[in-house]
């Protein structure tokens, strides 16, 4: 799972009210190289939320994002590049995703979180 | 015809490793996959500016509808209930993100991220129940609801499906606007019943002029409208009231003239020295009613 997708999943068991962001448990990750395409980049990015993405790429081991930006900053190869590793080249290959109010641990294996709800959850 | 997939196992359990395997090595399944899907895309009328989005793929399976994503340039997310399928997809190294997750607990994403939805054969599974705690009509609110916030305003998602009866089909469409969705059913080639395919084309937020539901194909690849005759569908008006006008008021309140009231007239006309035939059982009698 890449952190594209972290950020935009959140938890949806019923009565929780901001399941955003899940926390990362990581056991294992791993990089996958992907070409650049800086359309989709700048394109997405009004959609990313930042404090969580800086946060989770830090678990990854990723610290090298800026704490705060802005849409000026998509002018500037560097921040591209540094973006479009951590947004599309990291993956979390094994590990888990937590829920924020409820601590509910969805668990990630061969990249793939498992976000079945158990039949009180939904 | 082969027996509904639906009607044997629920989706989790039907697609087992030996039917997954089946999504990779038929060529014939990989075929018509790769052309759900792209007339999918096509339905889902993205902005041509070459910009690659952020879609959802529903029911994602084995990723062969994904791959068609990743072919036009996209980034994808996809989801499917069975393990097994998911697998192959890990095999395959499909571009997208896969998740474990079942479409009718809701879709847990942000509310407007997605730039649009396609879905493969996959929503008709919503209307079965294969546990008890299945409702298919909550499932599909569910389903419908979380994909509704999910999506971008003015986003679309194209969802092809197989729907077992008219029944079906309304319960589907029924949920989808229920949810707030614009839109409404194309049906390719609708006179064949071998290539016959329903797309569900949903657009998200307001009803606007892209709102429109695209032409369908027909059989020589023209486009074709199921609905031609009735086109002018919004300028008719169709008076219902004429059919719950009440009828007209019967006399009902007025009440007959009775023995007694005759008897009464009778006796006074006697008094007043009238010669008055006598008073007999067959006196102001109700008539049969064949008289």
């Amino acid at each position: 799972m890449r952190l594209l997708t972290h950020n935009m999943l959140s938890s949806n068991i019923k009565g929780v009210t901001n399941g955003f962001p899940l926390k990362i448990e990581a056991e294992k990750v791993v990089e996958k190289e992907v070409d650049m395409n800086t359309d989709f980049l700048k394109n997405i990015f009004s959609k990313i939320e930042w404090k969580p993405f800086v946060e989770a790429a830090k678990t990854l081991g990723f610290s090298e994002l800026p704490e705060d930006a802005d849409s000026s900053l998509l002018d500037s190869h560097e921040f591209l590049t540094k973006f479009h590793h951590a947004l599309l080249e990291i993956h979390l290959e094994e590990g888990a995703l937590v829920c924020p109010e409820t601590e509910r641990k969805f668990p990630v294996s061969k990249g793939i979180p498992n976000m079945l709800l158990h039949e009180d959850e939904v | 015809m082969a027996a509904r997939p639906e009607l044997q196992a629920p989706p989790e359990i039907f697609y087992d490793q030996s039917e997954a395997r089946k999504y990779t090595s038929s060529s014939r399944i990989i075929d018509i996959q790769a052309k759900l899907s792209e007339r999918a895309l096509e339905l889902l009328a993205l902005p041509d500016d070459g910009v690659p989005r952020l879609l959802l793929d529903i029911g994602c399976g084995s990723g062969l509808s994904g791959e068609t994503l990743s072919e036009n340039g996209h980034q994808w997310i996809g989801l499917d209930i069975s393990e097994a399928m998911l697998d192959v997809a890990v095999e395959r190294e499909v571009e997208g993100d896969l998740l474990l997750a079942d479409m009718g607990q809701g879709l847990g994403f942000r509310a407007g991220v997605i730039d649009g939805a396609i879905s493969i054969s996959a929503v008709q599974w919503l209307c079965n129940a294969d546990k008890s705690s299945h409702e298919p009509r909550l499932r599909l609110k569910a389903f419908f609801g979380s994909l509704y916030r999910s999506l971008a305003r003015g986003a679309r998602a194209v969802l092809q499906v197989y729907p077992q009866n008219v029944a079906q089909r309304e319960l589907i469409l029924g949920s989808a606007m229920r949810a707030g969705f614009a839109g409404g059913v194309v049906v390719d080639y609708p006179h064949s019943s071998k290539s016959r395919k329903e797309y569900l084309v949903l657009t998200c937020g307001p009803p606007s002029l892209n709102a429109a539901v695209p032409n369908a194909k027909g059989e020589d690849g023209m486009s074709c409208s199921e609905d031609d005759s009735s086109g002018d569908e919004e300028n008719q008006t169709v008076t219902i009231s004429d059919r719950n006008r009440p009828r007209k008021k019967r006399k009902l309140d007025k009440k007959s003239k009775g023995k007694d009231w005759v008897l009464r007239k009778k006796e006074q006309l006697r008094r007043k020295g009238s010669s008055v035939p006598a008073d007999t059982k067959y006196t102001a009698r109700k008539r049969k009613s064949r008289f």
